[in-house]
């Protein structure tokens, strides 16, 4: 049973180029509802752009992409954004606002919640993620890992069917790490579709159902994580994962 | 000796500036807080706009936003009020029946102030992390309501004391407003000075004038200086839970032998 509303996410054949220069050619990912998706491999790849893709903030040249097996070109960005909670390496979270108002003014502007009931909701979320005391405070009195489970509160507050996450464990000190990483299991382990951009082979290898190998802009590899870390089938993911691992 | 007291006499004329000051607070005073003040806010405005045009994806937008401020800045202040006061003041007079040119010198100040203050809120708004707008994008405001939110206060609050530093310059450009010959109920601190100058053939209005000047200039001066370093230190004390103990003493350590 999914604690969560969500919903499975296809991209098929995605391409986008910046000028010459062809950040990716050609991409398929599959996620079904309630599963979690990792994608992994070096930088540049094309991996954030990927997500990025996903939730229009950058339109794709070709391709498309489905929500709960829609296509959601022809929708409006804006309210496709809020179908898909994203969350970044350097938490994005506002400095001029409270902790509690990063959550709640959202609730209040997109869902149009009365302003009491934003708050009440955004302590709830902050409640989650056990940072409930620090409602009042700016984001910036925070440590970099209570700051990305702010920006998690915050995006799981506008109820998505899906969760993007991309690197949200790079910017953190080491001894951080483990408490975000905690937090995004709970969420894989309750039924959200998730796909995880990330350098955390463990995570991907324990909490994902697929992992997805990106190099140079395309798949290279594919699979459950078993096939894809145990028994890697092309040079360059082999490479790779000796380079990582 | 007699040249010091001559001096003295030139620029320190008890008596004169004791007469003319009346009409400075009756007159000047107000007058030249007018200009500045609806200028201030016509130029806040306007170079808001401007900003927005600027950093705006339509090329057409920030092709006249650029325009725009290239001429306003690179005009003299003076040239360019008495070319709107003189060019426009018959076409107001025309549709309006209003015939004073004052209008036209709050017009003019404006239009000049706000190509500065554009430049000012430009800048502020584009130091700001371009995370910011992709969070408030990936929540699910469209980019107007993203700016409007997110991006702008916060480039806002980071520009303040450059923006009452211009409005400190705008305290005193609105002297040349006198160049466009308003009435007598029109003048502004400097005008009055300067009329009474030439009536009294004595320099000592003009030191009126000046302690009038300096006594709204120095205050905000401070005022922004206070901004400035509350805007600092209020970042650093929030901060500060989190500055490791030799961070925070490297100030005094490295530093001090370096």
């Amino acid at each position: 049973m999914s604690q969560f509303s969500s919903g499975s996410l296809e991209a098929k054949g995605i391409h986008l180029a910046f000028g010459s220069n062809r950040v990716l050619r050609g991409i398929d990912l599959n996620v079904p509802a309630g599963t979690t998706a990792s994608v992994i491999g070096p930088s540049g790849s094309g991996k954030s752009t990927l997500l990025r893709v996903m939730n229009r903030l950058i339109e794709p040249d070709a391709g498309d992409i489905l929500l709960d097996g829609t296509s959601v070109l022809k929708e409006n960005p804006d309210i496709l954004r809020r179908r898909i909670g994203m969350v970044f390496q350097q938490f994005n979270l506002f400095p001029h606002k409270s902790v509690g108002e990063n959550i709640a003014f959202a609730l209040r502007k997109l869902r149009k919640l009365p302003k009491d009931q934003a708050r009440a909701e955004a302590l709830e979320q902050l409640d989650l993620v056990g940072l409930r005391h620090k409602a009042d405070v700016r984001p910036s009195t925070l440590s970099g890992g209570q700051q990305q489970r702010v920006a998690i509160a915050r995006a799981l507050a506008m109820k998505p069917e899906v969760m993007f996450f991309d690197e949200a464990t790079s910017a953190l000190d080491p001894e951080l790490v483990k408490g975000v990483l905690a937090l995004m299991t709970d969420l894989a382990q309750g039924g959200m579709t998730m796909v995880v951009v990330t350098h955390e082979m463990g995570f991907s290898r324990n909490v994902s159902d697929t992992v997805t190998f990106m190099d140079a802009g395309v798949v290279v590899e594919s699979g459950p994580p078993g096939q894809i870390f145990d028994a890697p089938q092309t040079d360059r993911l082999q490479r790779f994962l000796s380079d990582v691992l | 000796m007699d040249y010091l007291t001559n001096l003295g006499e030139t620029f320190f004329d008890w008596k004169i500036i004791g007469d003319v000051l009346p009409s400075m607070f009756a007159v000047g005073l107000p007058n030249t807080l007018v200009l500045a003040i609806s200028s201030g806010i016509i130029g806040t405005m306007l170079g808001m706009l401007l900003a927005l045009m600027g950093i705006s994806r339509n090329p057409v937008a920030r092709w006249i936003a650029r325009g725009y401020t290239d001429i306003f800045r690179g005009l003299p202040a003076i040239l360019t009020i008495l070319a709107i006061s003189l060019g426009f003041g018959p076409v107001l007079r025309e549709f309006t029946g209003i015939t004073s040119p004052y209008p036209m010198g709050v017009a003019a100040l404006s239009l000049i102030s706000s190509a500065y203050i554009g430049e000012i809120f430009r800048s502020g708004i584009q130091s700001v992390d371009k995370g910011q707008l992709e969070a408030a994008r990936a929540l699910g405001f469209g980019y107007g309501p993203s700016m409007r939110m997110v991006v702008v206060p916060q480039g806002v609050r980071r520009v303040l004391p450059a923006l009452m530093n211009q409005f400190i310059a705008l305290i005193k450009d609105s002297s040349l407003v006198f160049t466009i010959g308003v009435t007598s109920r029109e003048r502004e601190l400097f005008q009055i000075g300067q009329d009474t100058a030439a009536n009294t053939g004595n320099l000592s209005p003009y030191v009126a004038a000046a302690i009038f000047y300096l006594a709204l200039t120095i205050p905000l001066t401070h005022l922004v200086n206070w901004i400035d370093a509350r805007l600092r230190t209020g970042r650093a004390q929030d901060r500060a839970e989190k500055i490791e103990p030799d961070e925070a003493a490297a100030v005094v350590g490295k530093g001090a032998h370096g």
